[in-house]
């Protein structure tokens, strides 16, 4: 059973996002980058459904070259293969991007048209336009349920959970099938320092992406990172001897107590 | 016209829908158009007695007994379809995981783009909108040109409004076609959570750890603490990475969203991650060993020392309160 995830490299922030002047994006000249955290998710969950059934596991994304970081740390976590559709950087809206993805997935486009589940990250941790997942599915004609948080594949059908206030809903998909998964999925695996320097020797496929032409669309004007309320917090004081003023507060302020 | 979605339990509005609506419903105001909703199930009937409040002219009932049960496809191809027969401006749904699934197969089916968790949305040819990025850590201020614009609205970021005049809503059976292959996804079963206890997104007092935390053993400190003040613990993603504790306690952009009365953070640095996840608090009380921790700035009250000292102390500080 083979198995493809699809990812996206994101900025690893750390405890405060700053825009570039042009209030375009994230200056990210003090950052490193990662795979969007759902995802991680996909791709070690895709990896174990492929090992369980023989299958191979493919990591996709569409980006620029940087993104072969990304890539490369699936393949380091055993993925078998990588294919990125390789742009020249600029940010790519959802109908695209869904369109490129699809088409690099589909049979007749010359890549490895076989897989029996594609897994998405339920949205990116950076724009969360929260339809990327579904448009390919439709694209491809596979059923696809979004916000998955336990999936077991079992005699061709994907039983997909998803979290709902005071339970979970279950969802069985005949196979080939789409997810969305959230966090919590799996632990992802670290990958070995030998398995990361083995990653470094494999080669990744490489396609130029097919948008396709939409009409109209949403075009991004610009980002405001909205300003923090308050100042510094209030210190109540230094180490145990600060409870008597932690008592007070919680009683007579918070009245909690 | 502006449609709106409205999930609902049992033909009881859920809180999210009312958002999305109230939202809409400044889009109807501002464009002198009508609001109207759609709304799935035998029940979802009864919804009319209750959304007139908000100004809702039409409700449309999607009556088919098949869908009593969720099935997305079936839903965004009755919409796709009730889009054919009316021609909207706009569909407004709520930022929920049916909300945002279902408006982006209906994007998906009638070649529409969609903007995802918008906070405020400005009428006009093109709509000038912002939304959340970042799970909200950062806006995005955007245009979305589209002959039918799909919009859905981020969740809690505001309050339900009810119209300045109730309307009274006419319910209209709407009976698209919808053939097998629409439900080949559909919940299967429900099962219900055999969690006792306050749930994180619910309670009114978190007490939260993160790395500084340094053992799991050490959480039973924080559980101390958190069963005294009637709450519960809650953990940040480096906890969680670290196996200490399970997903189900994350706070954060990728974990649970919480709004308690009181947050108290211990041995958390503050990393937006995180601080998406709990900006809901009323309150924050940070204990940390690092007077220059970002949650120092974020938080309202800090007490600046080793979690491992100072929670220990306040447990027994409270016991003897009681």
């Amino acid at each position: 059973m083979d198995t493809v995830a699809c990812i996206k490299r994101v900025p690893d922030t750390g405890a405060k996002l700053t825009l570039t002047d042009d209030e375009q994006e994230i200056d990210t000249s003090h950052l490193g980058f990662t795979i969007s955290p759902h995802e991680e998710c996909a791709v070690e969950e895709a990896i174990q459904v492929a090992d369980d059934h023989d299958g191979t596991a493919t990591v996709m994304s569409l980006g620029s070259v940087d993104a072969d970081e990304q890539l490369r740390t699936g393949l380091a976590m055993t993925a078998d293969e990588a294919t990125l559709l390789e742009t020249d950087g600029e940010e790519w809206r959802p109908r695209e991007t869904a369109a490129a993805l699809a088409d690099a997935l589909s049979a007749d486009s010359g890549t490895d048209p076989e897989f029996d589940l594609l897994l998405f990250g339920n949205e990116s941790a950076d724009v969360a336009n929260h339809q990327v997942g579904v448009r390919v599915a439709e694209r491809l004609d596979m059923p696809f349920v979004a916000g998955v948080s336990d999936l077991t594949i079992e005699d061709g059908i994907a039983v997909a959970e998803r979290d709902v206030t005071g339970g979970t809903e279950v969802y069985e998909l005949d196979l080939p099938a789409a997810v969305g998964v959230k966090e919590g999925l799996n632990q992802p695996r670290y990958a070995s320092m030998r398995a990361k320097m083995q990653a470094r020797k494999q080669s990744i496929g490489r396609q130029d992406p097919v948008a396709g032409e939409f009409d109209g669309g949403i075009e991004k004007v610009r980002l405001e990172a909205p300003e923090s309320t308050e100042g510094a917090a209030e210190v109540l004081g230094e180490g145990p001897d600060a409870v008597p003023a932690v008592v007070d507060l919680l009683r007579d302020d918070l009245e909690v107590i | 016209m502006i449609l709106s979605l409205v999930e609902h339990a049992g033909g009881r509005p859920e809180e999210t829908s009312l958002e999305a609506l109230t939202l809409a419903r400044e889009l109807a105001t501002a464009t002198d158009a009508a609001l109207e909703a759609v709304a799935f199930g035998a029940e979802s009937a009864a919804l009319g007695e209750k959304i007139g409040d908000y100004g809702v002219e039409t409700l449309h009932h999607v009556g088919d007994e098949r869908l009593d049960t969720y099935a997305p496809e079936a839903w965004a191809e009755s919409i796709a379809q009730l889009l054919d027969a009316t021609d909207p401006e706009a569909v407004v749904a709520p930022g929920t995981d049916r909300g945002q699934e279902v408006l982006a197969h209906v994007g998906a089916r009638r070649d529409l783009p969609m903007a995802a968790n918008c906070l405020d949305v400005e009428a006009g040819d093109v709509y000038e909108l912002s939304r959340q990025r970042w799970g909200g850590s950062l806006v995005e201020h955007a245009c979305l040109d589209s002959d039918t614009k799909l919009v859905t609205v981020a969740e809690h970021e505001f309050s339900p409004e009810t119209a300045a005049e109730p309307t009274d809503t006419s319910v209209q059976p709407f009976e698209p076609s919808l053939d097998e292959s629409a439900f080949r996804v559909t919940v299967d079963r429900v099962e219900e959570s055999d969690e006792t206890g306050v749930s994180l997104g619910e309670a009114r007092v978190v007490v939260g750890g993160g790395r500084g935390v340094g053992d799991p053993e050490d959480y039973d400190k924080l559980e101390t603490l958190a069963d005294s003040l009637s709450g519960t613990v809650g953990a940040s993603r480096a906890a969680v990475n670290e196996g200490w504790r399970p997903h189900d306690d994350q706070i954060g952009q990728t974990g649970t969203k919480i709004s308690p009365d009181l947050y108290v953070a211990c041995g958390i640095s503050g990393a937006v991650q995180h601080m998406v996840g709990c900006k809901g608090a009323d309150n924050i009380l940070a204990i940390n060993t690092d007077p220059e921790a970002a949650i120092m700035q974020k938080a309202d009250y800090a007490v600046v020392g080793d979690l491992h000292e100072v929670v220990p102390e306040l447990n027994d500080a409270l016991a003897d309160e009681r």
